[in-house]
């Protein structure tokens, strides 16, 4: 099953990935001869039921995983071939995760949060405060900064997360269920943000979701079961 | 520095846990610290004997005398530069609730042959026209507020006096300091001329010698010599340099260090199951955290190093002030009430107590710093 972009370079490449895992003596294929290509800007929605491949194709992108067999490029960059510390020097640099479950260090404050990210870089105490300052304002949450995670609410938090995610202005956000631990409300709130950063800051946006309302927010929809793409459903 | 914040917010997760574990370690310090001043009151006589000082002593026992025409003798051995002579005495001043040794010497020589133990000139001058005159170390006299001029009482509990009763009355002449912190500084010390004369019996002898050799290089041949010379005579000698002898009194009590060391062992594995079993917890219960920390970019040395920070700072700060504490303990006073000669926690022991507190840290902070470090990032994300 292929898939291309409408238009220009891919920003990601997957080529003929196959993911297998090991469970006692079974071998499980996850993915089967995928491929992908998502363009420079792009809200992709990934949907498809559970054990269908998407989070494993997500961790595939993030550089969380390496594909058994295959190729990932995202920029034009084998992310498949790096080592362990390129790849975590990669992610710093290129990737901003969303998590279901928000996933924020309960003990560090909503800034504090938002600026683990940027303690991988060179900046100085003040420029990542710089950073963190306009992330939080990008989600609306400059008067919350000061405020630990178990004081906001799931959408809070979830904006706290999305703030993490694109503090370090990355080439790519994934988000894995950004909805689906809140109510439709806050929900929809969540994927105007991140409409927002996709039309109005240009982000290229990969989620995954169980929800056809929230697939419904991105710019193209692609189906997945057993590990390969099976519909690709217009916008 | 920047990552401080990251580890030190660590701390807020389980208040309670990590303070009784700080506490723990805070104890096992202080206990280090206090018996290590223990270990150091009996061994301590042994590191700061004289090179060049050999006791001599009867051969049966340290309770038998030596007759003191031995001192005349001895100083003709070639090598001997000073021989004098010294008695236990053994009495009890008031309730005796602080006890103290009391040894009968010849004040000037008994000075030449301990050149580490100082007292004024004027003090000296006293002590060599008084007869009843006795000097106290300054540790003793402070722990019974003695100042010079004060008359002593101490009654005898074997040594009587001539003139019945027990009591022997003594005039303080002099404090007595130490040329150095170690030197003991609890003693009392009369005058063996004036036991000699007033005591009921044993007139013309002595307890021991403490001999002064012009060469330690020597004293293996000095030791033969003096033994070999009172071979087969009704009061055999057995002589021994001054390290060997108090090493040899100290172990009448058993092996003190060993005694310590294996309490210290014994409850530093305790401890380090403790505060490792705190550490494992705390990087178990975090680790979907530590998976979104490597998923956001942190590399394998960085978990590593984190997690090994966070357990070098519980004990760092559970040992700092343990042993500081454990100090001002040890500084407070000895726990015999001033019996200890010397009570103090020694540097040597410090630099031990503080190679331990980074020991601690890094190890039981290793095997979850492993785990940190080998820790797959998608696995760590399922977990919730």
């Amino acid at each position: 099953m292929s898939d291309t972009p409408t238009n220009g370079a891919p920003l990601v490449r997957i080529d003929g990935v196959e993911k297998f895992f090991q469970r006692g003596e079974e071998k499980i294929q996850v993915l089967a001869e995928l491929n992908l290509a998502v363009a420079p800007g792009e809200f992709l929605a990934l949907m498809g039921p559970s054990g269908s491949g998407k989070s494993t194709l997500l961790n595939l992108i993030g550089g969380l995983d390496r594909p058994t067999k295959g190729s990932v490029s995202i920029g034009g960059e084998r992310v498949d071939q790096l080592s362990d510390r390129q790849l975590a020097g990669w992610r710093a640099r290129h990737i901003g995760f969303v998590f279901q479950l928000y996933n924020l260090m309960p003990v560090l404050t909503a800034e504090r949060n938002v600026e683990l990210p940027l303690l991988l870089t060179h900046l100085n105490k003040a420029q990542r405060q710089k950073h963190v300052d306009t992330a939080l304002a990008m989600v609306g949450l400059s008067h919350r900064a000061k405020h630990f995670p178990r004081t906001m609410s799931g959408g809070e938090q979830q904006r706290v997360g999305i703030a993490r995610a694109i503090v370090t202005d990355p080439t790519l956000i994934l988000a894995d269920e950004p909805t689906g631990d809140l109510d439709r409300k806050t929900g929809d709130g969540i994927l105007d943000l991140l409409e927002a950063l996709n039309r109005e800051h240009g982000k290229t946006i990969v989620m995954v979701t169980h929800d056809p309302h929230a697939a419904n927010r991105s710019s193209r929809r692609l189906y997945m079961v057993d590990g390969q793409v099976s519909t690709e459903m217009a916008a | 520095m920047k990552f401080a914040r990251l580890v030190l917010s660590n701390f807020k997760r389980h208040k309670t846990r990590t303070i009784l574990t700080i506490l723990s370690i805070l104890v096992a310090f202080i206990l280090f610290a206090y018996l290590a001043a223990i270990r150091n009151a009996f061994t301590m006589g042994v590191s700061v004997a004289g090179a060049n000082r050999l006791i001599v002593r009867n051969r049966i026992s340290l309770i038998q005398p030596l007759p003191q025409s031995y001192e005349a003798q001895i100083e003709q051995i070639d090598g001997v530069a000073n021989a004098t002579q010294a008695a236990w005495f053994g009495g009890l001043y008031k309730d005796n609730k602080r006890p103290f040794g009391q040894i009968a010497v010849e004040p000037e020589e008994f000075l030449d042959v301990y050149p580490e133990y100082i007292i004024s000139a004027e003090g000296k001058a006293n002590w060599l026209k008084t007869r009843t005159g006795a000097i106290a170390g300054r540790k003793l006299a402070e722990a019974l507020g003695w100042k010079v001029g004060d008359k002593i009482p101490i009654q005898a509990t074997y040594m009587t006096p001539k003139t019945g009763g027990n009591l022997w009355t003594f005039d303080l002449v002099a404090i007595q300091d130490g040329r150095t912190e170690d030197v003991d500084t609890s003693s009392f010390f009369f005058r063996h001329d004036y036991l000699d004369e007033n005591r009921m019996r044993g007139q013309g002898t002595t307890g021991w010698y403490y001999i002064k050799i012009k060469d330690p290089a020597r004293s293996e041949q000095i030791v033969k010599a003096i033994d070999e010379k009172f071979a087969n005579s009704p009061f055999e000698t057995k002589t021994e340099t001054e390290k060997a002898f108090i090493k040899g009194f100290a172990e009448q009590m058993g092996n003190i260090g060993a005694i310590v060391t294996a309490i210290l062992t014994a409850v530093f594995f305790t401890i380090l199951l403790v505060a490792g079993n705190t550490m494992a917890q705390a990087v178990r219960e975090r680790i979907n955290e530590l998976g979104v920390l490597k998923a956001i970019g942190f590399t394998d040395s960085q978990m590593l190093l984190m997690v090994l920070a966070e357990s070098l700072l519980i004990s760092c700060l559970g040992g700092a002030i343990g042993l500081l504490l454990g100090a001002l303990a040890v500084n407070a006073g000895d726990p015999t009430n001033g019996a200890l000669p010397i009570f103090n926690f020694p540097p040597r022991d410090l630099i031990l107590g503080i190679v331990i507190v980074l020991l601690l840290g890094v190890i039981t902070g290793a095997w979850p710093a492993f785990q940190a470090m080998r820790l797959n990032a998608v696995d760590a994300l399922r977990r919730e």
